[in-house]
């Protein structure tokens, strides 16, 4: 039981057709995610993050759309499935958190009205208790004196109450599958932490299994298990946060991790990734991030780059054909020191 | 201190004034005070780069729009080699302090090309003869590691961290001493910030410019600072020399800060957050103490006074009541002891 997916998105792509041309935001996106699990998405802006976790929704912004893969939750596939159907997971047995509270929660609305209308419109709960259920949750999520607070529209509420309103609202139906778009961006890194460690308790109380998109490998590193590493549209690498990140298998991974400023490394210059990400009205032919890669060879110009799985069954897959270059870097001078 | 700090605050405030009108003042209601700065002294010294951070709305840009003169102070003085800067500066004194924004997109002007934005500075400061000036354009274009081409380019034809580039070499053709930095590569993706931060780096180093750096991200102020102060609601609340600040910090607020960055190596998670809470309004500053209404030690004394910053016989200075007096509280960040660790398993390859 434990190894079927709960989520599982099959060579998702998604187009955005513009007046310049098609820009393919997600070009054959695989990843898988386990009951309980927690998986990062991350890359750069533009990577294709946040398009794959709006795909899984059918909340793609016009005039966007799927136009082919799967995304299969519980085994029941909703790229193909209708609109009425899709309203009825949303809120229900998927829960959704956004970057930006603000413009995320509805502004004339108070905020316990707003976290009882998943249990209204979904349990079949009564008024009084879905009230009951709002109050509960704004306890749970660590808002003081919640009998007060639920008569506070957003605007009344700091940053981090206003993400703690979104996560009562994702948690309100109880669901199986929470999807978290840079939840903690907009916020302070106090704040951030204390909804990164309310978000840990959430999943232990509930159950729940997470996706967590974010551009802060730091975030995924202390939240998240596993971790699917996405450039150009693709997802380039997968595996544990564990192995990704003490083992990059990727050029892309090991750029990305090694420019990071290192909050527990003393001063030194910092490594980049030279180039910018590729346009993808017109992505580059061969390797997407060949242009970009300081190991490319002639091999990497062209042909295709699926995910290649690293040892069976481990999920571990990278996109790399020379990945072992990525091994000979990290054993030479280690990403994380204490190995 | 051997030399004259290049730049130094005295006692400075800044108040915006909100919710005031006729109405109000007729009533006699007092209207309502924001205190974004709120006694600060800072000092600078030459060639030095000081980073100041803080969480969103403590004063950090408020701050340094100050500095620069783009605010009024409302109080306190600014010395900048040990004269008064008044209150409208002379040409050459607004010249010798610079600022990079935030965000790139919105601070340059999206209808001006680069040549423009550039020369128009050069002509207008007499920085260069007439006919030298498209020569200076090209050296500054090249200075930041553009192409001669980003020249004739508008704004809208860069990426962030190549505006962010434009931004530096219109700061930098004034030929400043003090490059004041507002966030400069928070709106950038982590890889391109990167190189951002090597590039402030190396010309920090190449021209010898002394800077302040605003930030949140500690991470990068601990890359690219000498020396941080911590900023909270208005005030300085401790100051040290970058490495001493992170592996001994006296000031509870800072050791919040630091236990609050999330760290790359897996799996450090303790349960607890650590700073509980939102900082309080600065409309509404708490008596005493400003942090003791977050502070997992504050005592009855920090609830009525105010504590001053104070050092212990260094540049250290920290401006609570028990800095000096007890170890540092049981909850100093283990993880920085383990980032010691790592630091000196690290070193020797």
């Amino acid at each position: 039981m434990t190894d079927t997916p709960i989520l599982d998105v099959r060579d998702l792509r998604v187009d955005i057709p513009l007046s310049r041309g098609t820009v393919h935001a997600v070009d054959g996106a695989s990843f898988a995610l386990r009951p309980g699990e927690a998986l990062g998405l991350v890359g750069e802006s533009g990577s294709g993050k946040s398009m794959t976790l709006r795909a899984i929704l059918g909340l793609l912004p016009n005039p966007g759309r799927i136009v082919s893969g799967e995304v299969l939750f519980e085994g029941q596939d909703l790229a193909s499935a209708s609109a009425g159907r899709l309203r009825e997971v949303r809120g229900a047995s998927i829960g959704m958190i956004f970057q930006e509270p603000m413009t995320a929660l509805n502004p004339v609305m108070r905020v316990g009205d707003q976290i009882a209308e998943g249990p209204l419109a979904h349990l079949g709960q009564s008024r009084s208790q879905a009230r009951a259920r709002a109050l509960e949750l704004m306890r749970k999520v660590g808002i003081p004196d919640p009998e007060r607070r639920s008569h506070a529209y957003p605007h009344e509420l700091s940053g981090g109450m206003r993400q703690r309103v979104m996560i009562a609202i994702a948690l309100a139906c109880e669901p199986r599958l929470m999807l978290c778009d840079e939840p903690t961006t907009a916020l302070d890194v106090t704040i951030q932490d204390q909804i990164l460690k309310l978000l840990l308790a959430m999943r232990r109380d509930f159950g729940v299994s997470v996706v967590f998109v974010t551009h802060d490998l730091a975030v995924v590193a202390q939240t998240c298990e596993r971790v699917a590493v996405m450039y150009a549209g693709q997802v380039v690498e997968t595996g544990t946060v564990e192995e990704v990140f003490r083992a990059p298998r990727h050029p892309y991974t090991l750029g990305l991790l090694r420019s990071v400023p290192r909050f527990d490394l003393k001063r030194q210059s910092l490594d980049s990734i030279p180039g910018q990400p590729p346009d993808l009205v017109l992505p580059p032919p061969g390797c997407r991030f060949h242009p970009r890669c300081r190991f490319a060879q002639d091999d990497c110009l062209t042909g295709e780059f699926p995910l290649r799985p690293l040892g069976a069954g481990s999920g571990r897959a990278t996109a790399c054909i020379h990945d072992d270059v990525c091994v000979a870097d990290v054993s030479r001078n280690p990403v994380i020191a204490n190995a | 201190m051997p030399e004259a700090p290049l730049l130094e605050v005295r006692d400075m405030r800044m108040q915006f004034v909100l919710s005031d009108s006729m109405l109000r003042r007729a009533r006699r209601v007092t209207p309502e005070v924001l205190r974004a700065v709120d006694g600060v002294d800072l000092q600078i010294a030459r060639g030095e780069a000081l980073g100041l951070v803080g969480e969103s709305g403590c004063g950090k840009s408020t701050l340094g729009r100050c500095i620069v003169g783009l605010y009024e102070p409302t109080g306190g003085e600014i010395r900048y080699e040990g004269e008064q800067l008044p209150v409208r500066r002379s040409r050459s004194q607004r010249r010798r302090m610079q600022m990079v924004f935030q965000d790139p997109y919105s601070s340059l002007n999206p209808r001006m090309t680069v040549r423009q934005v550039l020369s128009e500075l050069l002509r207008v400061h007499n920085m260069v003869p007439r006919k030298a000036v498209d020569e200076r354009c090209r050296e500054l274009i090249d200075l930041v590691g553009l192409g001669p081409r980003a020249l004739d380019a508008h704004p809208r034809n860069f990426s962030g961290g190549q505006r962010q580039r434009v931004s530096i070499a219109r700061a930098l053709a004034l030929e400043p001493e003090l490059l004041v930095a507002d966030e400069p590569v928070s709106a950038l993706d982590v890889s391109v910030q990167a190189t951002v931060l090597n590039l402030l780096d190396d010309l920090r180093s190449k021209l010898g410019l002394t800077m302040l750096f605003i930030a949140h991200n500690m991470a990068v102020v601990r890359h690219v600072c000498d020396r941080v102060a911590v900023m909270y609601l208005g005030r300085i609340v401790e100051t040290a020399p970058t490495e001493e600040l992170f592996s001994n910090p006296r000031h509870p607020y800072t050791q919040g800060l630091l236990k609050a960055v999330p760290r790359l190596v897996p799996g450090h998670q303790s349960e607890a957050a650590a700073m509980e809470g939102d900082p309080p309004s600065p409309i509404n500053v708490p008596s005493g103490c400003r942090f003791h209404t977050r502070c997992p030690i504050a005592q009855e004394v920090c609830h009525t006074d105010d504590p001053t910053l104070a050092a212990n016989g260094g540049p250290h200075l920290a401006a609570c009541h028990f800095a000096w007096t007890t170890a540092p509280p049981a909850h100093v960040p283990e993880v920085i002891a383990e980032a010691e660790a790592a630091d000196a398993s690290a070193d020797p390859a």
